[in-house]
């Protein structure tokens, strides 16, 4: 068939391409059906990706996370209309000991290959997964996957005491890795520090949260999560450097365009653990997916950070969500309707 | 139930020295009508899918599916009509034999030859033809609409920001179409070729649904070698 795919072609311009859709029986045909605005996205929306990095990648279409419906399935394994999570990271081979998510040879959607801006996306049979939560809460699966992966990471990795663990950053990261430590560790004292009051207010589930111009000075943290990316990551992660006890773990998870400077001085005298997370897997996924379904106010708070939703019938539509996208506090997703 | 309806009886008169019809012509690496049949089994909301072609056609037909669809549970061939309404007409007897009509079955009917058509435009006509009974297909007029009775000098030009470009699908609830036909007289059948023209002549409310530009009707060598140019291979 003839697939319409969305694709940028250069910052803020996106242009309908048709693909000869190739069906074949180890495939499944996805209708996407909610997609959620990434800052990954956002940054090649705008150009902030830079010119060289934008001539290689585009055209492309964006959006990595993305829930949908399976309208073909040759095989009958997958009824049609069963909801599904769409996974972006696309294995090419396997290794006993890395993470498919790590491996150099993995492709991830809309990244380096077309990700699910798309009339129907055909995927892999072994890259979705059903679910039987709201798809338009189950649209931060992707997300949610992301936090799961660094936080069984850090599970394996970091110490036992986990008495007090910070997280710095009060954005959707910051947000989704505290509700899933709320979760995983019921237990623990779990502290959010940010720079938006209005925002930190959203984390009602944590024990507390912090201005990180306003923290005690006697306040320590066993472990911590840094969720802030971007120009801002250094300072975080200093700040994480003065405030962790010795041989604590820093779960290192907000992109950064640039080199980030840090005080290795301090991480070398306390014996500290640097963590690098990036994006998830197919168990990452799965073990989202089981979150989301065990407790019902997972998805009621993860409800309450989908800031906007822009039912999307034209390209038009598409720069809208993009451009509310850039003032909303928290998610923007986009009804497919397209 | 929601059917759908594809309009292959073309016969490729208008595009030269084909030798089939063009619906049966290559596109990207598929025949035409088997993208335009692609497209509405993707879509949940469509029970069955009956494609109306030649009678000479029909094994042709029935093979070259089975070459390209492995799964065509859903997808039944059938004889077309003398006319485009004939052909409509059989589709919504054929169901009527086969499997009854309730009051609220709608048919989509579409051309074979517009393979550009998207899930949108499909869940448009559903949700149009279950509410009003009759939907068309359009997008705005792009060009000004020239209106000549002798194609000699202009009788009219009308408001371009009331005209529209008809495509398809049309879509509609089978029942009303029905019955609507058995009411037209030969002369009239004859005439109204378009069963969206024949319902607003005889009083009956059709709906806009809005459709695309990319939506073309592949009649012409120029249309193929068109559409052809903006297709390109699944490399992913």
């Amino acid at each position: 068939m003839i697939n319409q795919v969305y694709r940028l072609i250069a910052p803020k311009q996106i242009r309908e391409d048709f693909v000869d859709l190739k069906i074949d029986d180890e495939s499944v045909i996805v209708r996407p059906t909610y997609l959620s605005i990434c800052a990954a996205d956002q940054r090649y929306y705008t150009g902030s990706r830079g010119r060289v990095v934008m001539k290689q990648k585009l055209p492309m279409a964006l959006i990595h996370e993305a829930v949908g419906e399976v309208v073909y399935d040759p095989q009958g394994e997958y009824k049609v209309g069963t909801n599904v999570v769409m996974i972006p990271n696309t294995p090419i081979e396997e290794d006993e000991i890395i993470k498919d998510n790590y491996m150099r040879s993995s492709r991830f959607r809309a990244s380096g290959f077309d990700g699910f801006m798309q009339n129907v996306v055909c995927m892999q049979r072994n890259l979705i997964i059903p679910f039987s939560v709201e798809p338009r809460v189950a649209v931060l699966l992707e997300l949610t996957s992301v936090v799961m992966n660094a936080v069984e990471n850090f599970e394996k990795m970091a110490h036992c005491r986990r008495n007090t663990i910070g997280i710095w950053g009060n954005g959707n990261l910051g947000f989704i890795v505290a509700l899933t430590l709320r979760k995983k560790y019921p237990d623990s004292q779990i502290i959010v520090f940010g720079v938006e009051e209005h925002k930190m207010a959203y984390f009602s589930f944590v024990d507390n949260t912090y201005l990180i111009d306003d923290i005690p000075s006697d306040l320590r943290v066993d472990h911590a999560f840094e969720c802030v990316g971007g120009r801002a990551s250094g300072t975080a992660i200093n700040q994480i450097i003065d405030y962790i006890q010795p041989q604590g773990t820093i779960s290192l998870m907000g992109v950064s365009e640039n080199n980030v400077p840090i005080n290795t001085r301090m991480v070398l005298e306390k014996g500290l653990t640097l963590l690098g997370n990036s994006r998830s897997n197919y168990d990452d996924f799965k073990h989202s997916v089981q979150l989301m379904e065990m407790y019902d106010d997972v998805c009621e708070y993860l409800s309450t950070i989908i800031s906007e939703e822009v039912v999307v019938q034209s390209i038009d539509d598409i720069h809208r969500a993009f451009d509310d996208d850039l003032n909303n506090d928290f998610k923007t997703i986009m009804k497919w309707e397209i | 139930m929601i059917y759908a309806e594809i309009l292959a009886g073309g016969k490729g008169t208008r595009m030269g020295n084909t030798e089939m019809p063009k619906q049966f012509l290559m596109l990207g690496k598929k025949p035409i009508f088997i993208h335009t049949v692609e497209q509405f089994l993707m879509n949940k909301r469509i029970d069955k899918i009956f494609i109306c072609c030649p009678e000479q056609w029909v094994s042709y037909t029935k093979d070259t599916l089975r070459k390209y669809i492995s799964d065509t549970a859903k997808v039944i061939v059938v004889k077309g009509g003398e006319t485009r309404n004939d052909t409509i007409l059989n589709g919504c007897r054929f169901i009527e034999e086969n499997y009854g009509i309730q009051e609220d079955d709608i048919i989509l009917t579409h051309d074979a030859v517009r393979p550009f058509l998207t899930q949108r435009i499909i869940d448009d006509n559903i949700d149009g033809a279950l509410k009003y009974g009759a939907v068309d297909t359009v997008v705005e007029a792009f060009d000004t609409i020239v209106h000549s009775k002798d194609g000699q000098i202009i009788t009219d030009i009308p408001v371009r920001s009331e005209m529209y470009q008809g495509q398809t699908p049309q879509s509609f609830n089978i029942k009303l179409l029905m019955s609507f036909f058995a009411s037209l007289t030969e002369d009239e059948k004859s005439i109204l070729t378009d069963a969206c023209k024949a319902l607003v002549i005889k009083g009956t409310d059709v709906h806009l649904v809005k459709g695309e530009v990319s939506n073309i009707k592949i009649t012409t060598q120029y249309d193929l070698k068109v559409a052809n140019g903006l297709v390109e291979e699944n490399k992913s």
